[in-house]
């Protein structure tokens, strides 16, 4: 019994090398990813530095950090905002139930584990027909928490020692990482009807609405997904 | 408290409960199949919309700018399978210097 329990303590400590390793080139791109949201965060006026880490180290998800900061940025309310980050936030929902079985501990050990699942620590810990490695996956998401947090204090910091924003084309970089986002997720025609009429909502309201509530309108675009 | 620390803590408690739900609660239940559906598209449509705004809004208004140039740009980039933060530069350089040379 405790021979058993050790070897599988032995092999769940190779797995989180394992995650840790493979994690590592893409934490070099995380990390930079980071470094563009302490940048951009801080100098566009939305949010400020130090609430930028904050966000980086508790809600640890760059989609919804960006959309956040540019809700804000464009001067839109809290309350935008915040329903525009969450509901891109919503696809760890089924993400956390995928990896749920494979996951070890208590309550409170599951809940923590639940915290470094993020797209790429995800995609590392897969080990086909939907089966997951939970060590691996750990491994993984706590290089890349690091690379993440990391990055965008080097950006807050960094991006302080810039200037205009619009000078240096600082307002174009938020619609090109969306674009960058956006493109693998055009991989099927339902998703790609649902960006197009995603992107004709938000623009249809922009003259009518403050600004946030265009993209938070443009999640009925999904409702798309209930066809069969 | 400022508007940008309402932000952050509301989004960051509500993404924490949204990444244990599955594992602390639905342990290896899944979610209808419908509901699945609806999210999985939940991505695509917001992203597009914020590519949308981003680009085109300026308050309540849509304005072509510098903007549409970079974000010409970083269509190119992507489609060259270009990493990320390449894109960003890209697109940031473009805007730059259409400004630069009064093209908008």
């Amino acid at each position: 019994m405790s021979a058993d329990r050790e070897m599988r303590t032995e092999s769940d400590r190779r797995e989180l090398r394992r995650g840790a390793v493979t994690a590592l080139p893409l934490a070099v791109a995380v990390g930079l990813f980071g470094v563009s949201f302490g940048v951009l965060a801080s100098a566009s006026g939305g949010m400020g530095g130090i609430p930028a880490v904050a966000m980086s180290m508790t809600t640890f998800a760059g989609s919804a950090q960006f959309a956040a900061a540019s809700i804000l940025g464009a001067g839109g309310q809290p309350a935008a905002a915040i329903a525009g980050a969450l509901l891109l936030n919503a696809r760890y929902l089924p993400i956390g139930i995928s990896v749920a079985r494979f996951l070890h501990g208590g309550p409170l050990a599951r809940f923590a584990q639940g915290q470094l699942v993020v797209d790429e620590s995800w995609a590392i810990a897969a080990s086909g027909g939907g089966r997951f490695h939970g060590s691996r996956l750990i491994g993984a998401g706590l290089v890349l928490w690091l690379a993440w947090v990391g990055g965008t204090l080097v950006g807050v910091v960094g991006g302080d020692a810039l200037g205009d924003p619009a000078a240096l084309g600082l307002d174009a970089a938020f619609p090109a990482l969306f674009l960058a986002l956006l493109a693998p997720q055009l991989r099927s025609r339902k998703s790609v009807v649902a960006a197009i009429g995603g992107a004709a909502i938000a623009l249809a309201l922009v003259p009518a609405t403050p600004a946030g509530v265009p993209i938070i309108a443009a999640a009925a675009a999904a409702l798309f997904g209930l066809r069969r | 408290m400022s508007e940008s620390w309402i932000v952050v803590l509301v989004v960051g408690a509500g993404t924490i409960a949204i990444k244990s739900a599955g594992p602390v609660l639905l342990g290896g239940r899944a979610l209808p199949a419908r509901v699945q559906g609806v999210v999985a598209l939940l991505a695509p449509a917001l992203l597009a919309a914020l590519v949308a705004t981003a680009a085109l809004g300026t308050g309540q208004e849509l304005v072509l700018d510098a903007r549409i140039t970079g974000l010409a740009a970083a269509a190119l980039a992507i489609a060259l399978r270009a990493p990320i933060l390449l894109v960003v530069v890209v697109a940031a350089a473009a805007a730059a210097i259409a400004r630069l040379v009064g093209v908008a």
